[in-house]
């Protein structure tokens, strides 16, 4: 078992999965506090878009995935300040559009197969050196965000309305969360792929939310619940020669329903 | 109310000539009052008459359109208002302790280098919430999760938050409609209490509250009809039951 961890990939996967875990268990939190986890499924599907954008222009697939899911995130903002009461509709739209982008781009890719299942169940194996470079930037971009911003963050998250009496701009505040929503959706598809990145961000978080007083306990427990799920599903996908995103997700939920069992023997 | 009494207190919020369209249709149609300092104003008429809005526009929430309101120099800045929004029962599973709650009143700190650094409340601020929390009998629970509150409890909290700035002017919306009938007296009696050193604006259907604690009233059903409540004419006991059966009956006996 323990030889394992010499090979450079395992070792780089490793580090992934940890830096994952700790970015959508923070932002998780607040996506699941803000009730924003259908937007960011729309940002999510539709940042395939960018996929096939980068894969048909030859760009790096990473780049394009981001910068598609920035675009889809301000848009899904703008929306739900303009259209509120229909923004489920909107929503739904940015999440198929954005997928049927992709589709027609990787299509008219001449020559191109590459196993798109990566993309919508993750490719843990296949992280690159750079993959770990943007994760390693993100999360020191979350940590200062939250840290120089939490009672901004928490004013804004719990009550809007009176956040902005207080002159905080609860617009502004609302569409960066979800710009790191975005960015924690695509370094979350490297670990779990774009069909499986809700479950990653909101398992974790639902447990915690129900276990913290506050909402940086709920940061830290979500953050280290799913780094434990991430590890254990890899560790498994290992032995049993599993998909590892698939693996990973299985090991949340299995954890989901201990915690929702135990509880109501409790209560 | 007597015409001296208004003369002898300042006027701290004028409304003039106030209208109000939402998608075309109005809301608010030539609203009139002046609320002085010290009062306890109660804002009363049916649902969907406009109350809400009406408060909205004073506080800002919603940017005015047609008319004026006027506001004394003592509440002027928006941190100088304090507000108890409808429906604090929202948003319950949020991970949030009462401190937290509370230190929301206070507003957007300056940021500065050192701030950055500092990690948590310092212990000025906790001493204000303290303050804040003991002026409505919450003290012993600073660090209590808001959901594993009472709607009584949370009510209360969300009055401290609303007081942490050290208002002239509170106004609440409903402070009462989710809670039970003894935490509704409880509350309005710690309102009573407050209105000793702040002037109040509250927006309710509570026959008790109007009766029993406001100087004056505003019926408002798009255009408002203000009422001035002389001293003790209908008043009644605040622990007794009081709704429209007897205020009918007490109209009846007074024509009979």
């Amino acid at each position: 078992m323990a030889e394992i961890l010499h090979y450079t990939f395992i070792q780089n996967a490793l580090l992934a999965a940890i830096m994952v875990s700790i970015i959508s268990g923070i932002i998780g939190s607040l996506v699941l506090v803000n009730r924003m986890t259908f937007l960011t499924g729309g940002i999510a599907h539709s940042s395939y878009g960018g996929i096939g954008i980068a894969i048909y222009f030859g760009l790096p697939i990473f780049l394009g995935a981001t910068l598609f899911a920035i675009a889809s995130a301000i848009l899904i903002a703008y929306i739900s300040f303009k259209e509120r009461h229909r923004l489920d509709i909107f929503i739904g739209l940015v999440w198929a559009v954005g997928m049927a982008i992709g589709v027609i781009f990787v299509d008219l890719t001449p020559g191109y197969n590459v196993d798109l299942i990566s993309y919508l169940f993750g490719s843990i194996l296949a992280v690159s050196k750079e993959d770990l470079l943007f994760m390693g930037v993100l999360l020191l971009a979350t940590l200062l965000f939250i840290h120089r911003y939490y009672k901004e963050i928490l004013a804004v998250s719990y009550d809007s309305e009176y956040a902005s009496l207080r002159g905080i701009n609860a617009k502004l505040f609302f569409s960066l969360i979800l710009i790191f929503s975005a960015l924690a959706v695509v370094v979350a598809i490297k670990v779990v792929g774009l069909i499986l990145v809700i479950a990653l961000m909101s398992i974790p978080t639902y447990i915690a939310e129900q276990l913290s007083s506050s909402l940086y306990k709920m940061m830290l427990l979500a953050a280290l619940l799913s780094t434990l799920f991430t590890l254990v599903g890899l560790l498994l996908s290992y032995n049993f020669d599993l998909s590892s995103g698939a693996s990973i997700i299985l090991t949340a939920a299995t954890a989901l329903l201990l915690f929702i069992i135990v509880r109501k023997i409790l209560h | 109310m007597s015409l001296k009494e208004g003369i002898e207190r300042e006027i701290l919020l004028e409304v003039k000539n106030l209208y109000f369209t939402y998608d075309k249709e109005p809301v608010l149609k030539d609203i009139n009052f002046q609320l002085y300092q010290g009062d306890f104003f109660t804002i009363t008429g049916p649902n969907g008459g406009g109350k809400s809005t009406l408060i909205k526009l004073i506080l800002g929430l919603l940017p005015l359109q047609r008319g004026e309101i006027k506001k004394s120099n003592l509440i002027k800045e928006p941190i100088e208002i304090g507000y108890v929004p409808q429906n604090t029962n929202i948003n319950l599973e949020f991970p949030i302790s009462v401190i937290d709650v509370v230190m929301m009143g206070n507003g957007k700190k300056h940021n500065s280098i050192k701030s950055f650094f500092k990690i948590g409340y310092s212990q000025m601020e906790i001493e204000c919430a303290k303050q804040s929390l003991a002026r409505v009998g919450m003290q012993e629970y600073l660090y209590s999760k808001i959901s594993h509150l009472s709607g009584g409890q949370r009510q209360r909290v969300m009055i401290a938050r609303a007081i942490c700035s050290h208002p002239h002017l509170l106004i609440l919306d409903e402070p009462t409609s989710s809670i039970d009938i003894q935490g509704q007296k409880e509350i309005y009696k710690l309102l009573k209490e407050l209105n000793r050193e702040i002037t109040i604006l509250v927006v309710t259907h509570d026959l008790t509250v109007i009766s029993h604690y406001s100087n004056r009233v505003l019926y408002v059903n798009q255009s408002g009809f203000l009422h001035n409540l002389h001293n003790n004419r209908y008043k009644v006991d605040a622990n007794s039951h009081f709704c429209e059966v007897e205020l009918m009956e007490k109209l009846g006996a007074q024509n009979g």
